[in-house]
């Protein structure tokens, strides 16, 4: 009954990243100037775009949650920022070893994309706080739903002032991702990217089935104890 | 219109009646002046240090002042006062943002002579209009972000500590610009802000108002 099309999925989650990680190691060509460390960049572009993803979906089921009022929105908005949050985690680890490795320095402040990645990570960090402070189902519901809309809109902003704020040292002309990726870098890419996609939505399907399925049991349990 | 003004009477009536705030978030600019003085071991700044010392403060007092800002509504049940009352709830909004601005304007106009007093390096002298013009602009977001983020976790059980939390990395913008703003101003031979960090001021403000008025009365419903 919960987590239909799991298996599937789960199926494909995994065909998917063994795949990215087979042409990482063996078929993607070697970074002229970075050599080994660039290969760091196919597991951590990936997870950034996702995280970030996550937590602009995260705000649109927020949205979703105060339009409708369905409970089953919450979820899936906590859920989203929840995991998003593990990822970006592991993007600011990855950012720092990839930084440490090409620039010499475990952080570096004149990144843009690091930076705005950094605080929206600190803004974030204080959405359980703030959620599992409310005791009241529905005010928590409600409260993080808020929290998550204003959070999704931060994005953006954030991005914007973080990156006007370096433009003038480091001018960019291009995204991180390079407009000048030769084209088996570029597929390996997108295959790490699709596979990364696919492990935040096989990760999201699992916790919320696991959710729903403990929140059904203690129905269950209650109505047990009554009888 | 009526009901926002009654709510920011009856704020400015009780802080000239406590004086809670607003001299505590003055004395705190003082104090932290005295600090950056000793931890950074100058008695005069100009440029980029100037410019991040004051807003620093500024933005650290703000915060003092955003914590206040729901305690009587939440003590005193001013909320369900209010909810029973046949206003529209965006008045609550709109009320809070006004009492914040005046605290804000109070306090700066306490703290921003007393930082060229006791830190600005002689030599610098600011242009006054353009200076105004960026606190102007930085207390409108200050007071709206403020005031959504006091909303937020005035119902929380830990909300000395949820507040700042939740304010401060949302106002990591408004530091950028307003820093950036200014430091030209404070430089030694003094140049002009640029328009580009009062039109990023300008363009937070209008999302976080449009924001602030779409999600605000969620706040309230109970």
């Amino acid at each position: 009954m919960y987590g239909k099309g799991l298996r599937g999925l789960s199926i494909a989650t995994a065909a998917t990243l063994v795949t990215a990680f087979a042409l990482v190691f063996f078929y993607a060509p070697l970074d002229a100037d970075q050599g080994f460390v660039q290969k760091i960049f196919y597991v951590h572009v990936p997870m950034a775009i996702v995280a970030l993803g996550g937590f602009v979906f995260g705000g649109i089921c927020a949205i979703a949650y105060l339009r409708t009022r369905d409970r089953k929105w919450d979820l899936r908005s906590y859920v989203a920022i929840h995991l998003s949050l593990i990822l970006g985690l592991g993007v600011l680890v990855t950012g720092s070893i990839w930084a440490r490795a090409s620039w010499g320095h475990w952080w570096v402040w004149d990144e843009p994309t690091l930076v705005s990645f950094l605080i929206i990570f600190l803004l974030y960090a204080c959405y359980q706080p703030l959620r599992f402070s409310i005791e009241d189902p529905d005010r928590q519901a409600r409260y993080a739903a808020v929290f998550a809309i204003l959070a999704g809109a931060f994005v953006p902003l954030n991005f914007l002032a973080v990156r006007l704020a370096q433009s003038l040292t480091h001018p960019r002309v291009l995204g991180t991702t390079g407009g000048d990726m030769p084209g088996s870098m570029r597929l390996t890419f997108l295959i790490a990217l699709a596979g990364m996609v696919l492990l935040f939505v096989t990760l999201w399907k699992y916790e919320i089935a696991a959710k729903q399925a403990r929140m059904r049991l203690k129905a269950l349990r209650r109505r047990l104890l009554e009888a | 219109m009526r009901a926002v003004g009654a709510l920011v009477r009856k704020d400015l009536l009780l802080e000239l009646r406590t004086k809670e705030t607003v001299p505590a978030m003055a004395l705190f600019a003082l104090v932290a002046y005295v600090l950056f003085h000793f931890a950074l071991h100058r008695n005069a700044l100009d440029g980029d240090l100037a410019a991040g010392v004051l807003w620093v403060t500024i933005l650290l007092a703000a915060v003092l002042g955003v914590n206040r800002l729901f305690v009587a509504e939440r003590e005193q049940g001013g909320f369900d006062g209010f909810l029973l009352a046949p206003v529209d709830r965006t008045a609550m909004l709109l009320a809070k943002v006004l009492a914040l601005l005046c605290f804000l304007v109070l306090v700066e106009v306490i703290a921003v002579p007393a930082f060229f007093l006791l830190l600005l390096g002689p030599s610098a002298g600011p242009a006054f209009p353009e200076l105004l013009a960026i606190l102007a602009l930085a207390d409108v977001g200050l007071a709206v972000v403020g005031t959504l983020a006091a909303g937020l976790a005035v119902q929380t059980r830990a909300r000395d500590l949820i507040g700042p939390l939740v304010t401060l990395p949302l106002l990591v913008p408004v530091v950028i610009a307003a820093a950036r703003s200014t430091a030209p101003l404070f430089s030694v031979p003094a140049g002009g802000a640029e328009a580009k960090w009062l039109a990023v001021l300008g363009l937070y403000d209008l999302v976080f108002v449009l924001l602030a008025y779409a999600v605000f009365d969620f706040l309230l419903e109970d």
